[in-house]
């Protein structure tokens, strides 16, 4: 049995790729790609967790969070599709009309 | 229906003036004249009604003996108590009718002189506002009630003074009042403090029970025990209150007022309030020395100086006001020997002279459109006859000529004077020489008025004189003040007791002894050498002021331009008004504006506001540029964030379970 280390460790380096990807990439799609790998990679912690300690609760948890990055990604490209239209650009940089 | 119904539900007399002027107030504005009129001349008059059944449950049911009743418990904080108690006393008497009595006819007078003016339903909101607290004033079982109602009348002479407030002068006047006696009524409350302090108590009954007082020393001339300065105290709030020296500047100023409140408030009522006070708190000054002398010497030294400044006044209604506080000084004068009793006869014959006086004044001001200057009336004798018939006799009332009302009390008051003090009779001769004076200002008054030529212009005033609603009670007043000092005639005859003395003599009678003062074998002879002199002296005033203004009407311009120092200081009033401005009024306001308003206000109090508000604002405008608008920066921060919860919770032991705990 693969010990439940190597999940976490594995769950951590995803996180990170997200963390990174979410701060340095300017595409939108790529930013929301990143937020998605974030929550895989917290599901996966659930999960092991669930495993090792011989409880449900994880997984229930990440059925949520499955829900709700459902919800959020249809939510999300709603938002990208008409940032796309208005502003026929999906550059983050360049969506910055709250700037004071 | 219980015994004595009408003192049983005392409360009733004054709550009946304060629902007229509640009614008044709140409804008035909308109603015609004669409905407000009505409801404050019926509020007042069964006021008069009321007061006049208690006194006669009082004088016959109960022969007299002390009526106090407790209506309701105010405050109470461990062993002291204020109530609503009220109590009926012979002093009460002679105070409660006068109130009523007069107040009720200057009501009646007010519905003439005002018809013509704006607010009338504000000025009898306000005058019955006044009888309101007077009767409390008068009514009062304690010194707090008592000081309740001292306040109240303060409050309703300012508004009244202030009537006019579109008039500047006369709104200025209403805070002078209000300010000085504001000095005064400080002293008051420091009296009351110390009272209290010393005897656990500011009931009057308790505090002096006859067997109570029995206990206390005489404290003798230039001792300062507890009772001194207690008396010392009230007798500050006094002559705050009664206009004496060094508070007496607001009296004149009041008389931009409407003239039926100078009538009331400010000549037959409330400025009399002090020497109610003095006199029913009488125990503690006859039990002590230099509370006494004071009071006698503030007295007399007002009474001869407003007569001074009085002989040289224009306005008519000045010439009035400082006889009003000459006349209260000769009151003082005389609580000041221990003759309380010939204190409260003058209050009473005053009350009754002076509301005349002014309320004639102000029928001849009405007469005459509005002025008030004596060089720009005169002659006005046949054209006026009641006004001038009631005010000659009011006239020689004050001026003390026999058999009218002044002659007496006046009289007593010097009578006591003479025999009380022993030795050189400083005071009496300083009282002298005021009732000469007060003669002589006061036919001056007269003849500048009603004699000589008209000074006025005939095509521009239409002399005519008042209405009944006015004229009534000046004749009703003019009686009184005929007959009022009759009372004391039968002594001075010799023929029987002076029945306004017995009258008062359970509440004054321990005073006499108190004072230590060893009554001379007045024998008759004196009070009839006594009487024939302050009537010559009367007469002497009579005599210089016709000889000046009737005779020779050239030859008071001729004196005064001859002792011109001495005129203008008269008629600048001593120019008390400028010292007071130059010592206190002005300092004051300097420190106001410089130290209080500029440096610890705008600089202290509005500056740490200020900061504040600009320090938030500063942190607000560096902070801001984190709000980029670019969406990575914010994720930078969530980031960063998150790092130092982490490093947090893993460096530094047991934060985890704080913060934890905190989230729980």
């Amino acid at each position: 049995m693969v010990p439940t280390n190597y999940y976490v460790i594995l769950s951590a380096i995803l996180f990170g790729l997200g963390v990174f990807a979410f701060i340095f990439k300017r595409n939108v799609i790529t930013i929301f790609m990143s937020i998605e790998l974030m929550l895989n990679a917290v599901n996966l912690a659930f999960v092991a967790f669930s495993q090792a300690l011989g409880k449900l609760d994880g997984q229930v948890f990440v059925l949520f969070v499955i829900v709700v990055a459902a919800a959020e990604a249809a939510v999300g490209l709603g938002i990208i599709i008409l940032i796309a239209r208005n502003r026929q650009t999906l550059n983050v940089e360049r969506v910055d009309l709250l700037k004071l | 229906m219980p015994e004595q119904p009408m003192l049983q539900y005392l409360w009733i007399v004054p709550l009946l003036p304060l629902l007229g002027s509640a009614i008044n107030g709140l409804f008035g504005s909308k109603w015609p004249n004669k409905y407000v009129s009505a409801v404050a001349i019926t509020s007042t008059g069964l006021s008069f009604l009321c007061a006049l059944e208690a006194v006669r449950e009082f004088v016959i049911d109960r022969h007299g003996e002390l009526f106090h009743r407790e209506f309701f418990t105010w405050i109470t904080a461990g062993n002291f108590r204020a109530g609503f108690d009220l109590q009926m006393d012979q002093l009460t008497v002679v105070m409660l009718l006068v109130v009523t009595g007069v107040g009720w006819l200057i009501h009646i007078y007010s519905t003439g002189y005002m018809a013509h003016e704006g607010g009338y339903y504000r000025f009898f909101s306000y005058l019955n506002l006044f009888m309101f607290f007077m009767l409390i004033l008068v009514l009062a079982a304690n010194y707090v009630l008592l000081f309740v109602g001292w306040e109240g009348v303060g409050l309703s002479s300012y508004l009244l003074i202030g009537f006019w407030f579109l008039k500047k002068s006369a709104s200025d006047a209403g805070k002078k009042a209000f300010i000085v006696n504001r000095i005064g009524d400080f002293g008051f409350m420091l009296g009351m403090f110390l009272l209290f302090r010393a005897f656990h108590t500011l009931d009057f009954q308790t505090l002096f029970d006859a067997q109570h007082a029995a206990g206390w020393a005489v404290e003798p001339f230039g001792q300062f025990g507890t009772l001194t300065i207690a008396g010392l105290l009230l007798f500050m709030g006094a002559t705050g209150k009664s206009a004496q020296l060094p508070l007496y500047v607001w009296l004149p100023d009041a008389m931009e007022g409407p003239t039926p409140v100078s009538a009331l408030i400010h000549a037959a009522t409330m400025v009399t309030a002090g020497v109610y006070v003095v006199a029913r708190s009488h125990l503690l000054f006859t039990h002590s020395g230099t509370a006494l002398v004071v009071v006698g010497t503030v007295g007399c030294a007002t009474a001869f100086f407003a007569a001074t400044i009085g002989l040289v006044q224009t306005d008519i209604k000045k010439v009035l006001a400082y006889s009003t506080v000459s006349q209260l000084g000769y009151m003082f004068l005389a609580c000041g020997v221990g003759a309380f009793t010939a204190g409260i006869f003058h209050l009473m014959t005053h009350a009754f002279f002076k509301a005349l006086l002014f309320l004639a004044a102000g029928s001849v001001i009405h007469a005459m459109g509005g002025e008030q200057e004596m060089p720009k009336m005169g002659g006005l004798r046949s054209k006026i006859k009641w006004t001038y018939a009631t005010m000659f006799i009011a006239t020689l009332a004050i001026a003390g000529i026999p058999p009218l009302a002044g002659f007496f009390s006046k009289d007593a008051i010097l009578h006591a004077a003479y025999v009380r003090e022993g030795g050189r009779h400083p005071l009496y001769f300083v009282g002298l020489l005021t009732a000469l004076l007060t003669a002589f200002y006061m036919f001056r008054l007269i003849f500048l008025t009603f004699n000589g030529k008209p000074r006025y212009d005939e095509h521009k005033v239409h002399v005519h004189e008042s209405p009944w609603s006015m004229l009534s009670p000046l004749v009703v007043l003019a009686i009184l003040s005929a007959i009022g000092g009759l009372l004391a005639a039968p002594a001075l005859l010799g023929i029987g007791p002076d029945y306004f003395a017995n009258f008062l003599a359970p509440v004054f009678g321990g005073a006499l002894e108190a004072a230590g003062a060893a009554t001379e074998a007045a024998t008759h002879q004196l009070e009839w050498i006594l009487a024939g002199v302050a009537f010559g002296t009367a007469l002497i005033g009579f005599a210089v002021a016709y000889w000046l203004y009737l005779r020779n009407p050239r030859k008071p311009d001729d004196l005064a331009k001859s002792m011109k120092p001495v005129y203008t200081t008269l008629l600048n009033k001593y120019y008390v008004d400028e010292l007071y401005a130059a010592l206190v009024v002005r300092p004051l306001l300097w420190l106001s504006t410089n130290v209080f308003w500029k440096a610890v206000d705008v600089g202290g109090i509005d500056g740490t506001v200020n900061g504040v508000a600009h320090g938030t604002a500063a942190i607000g405008d560096g902070v801001r540029h984190s709000q980029s608008g670019n969406t990575r920066s914010y994720a930078v921060w969530v980031v960063a964030g998150a790092i130092v919860v982490l490093a947090v919770i893993f460096f530094w032991p047991g934060a985890g379970k704080t913060i934890l705990g905190l989230v729980r």
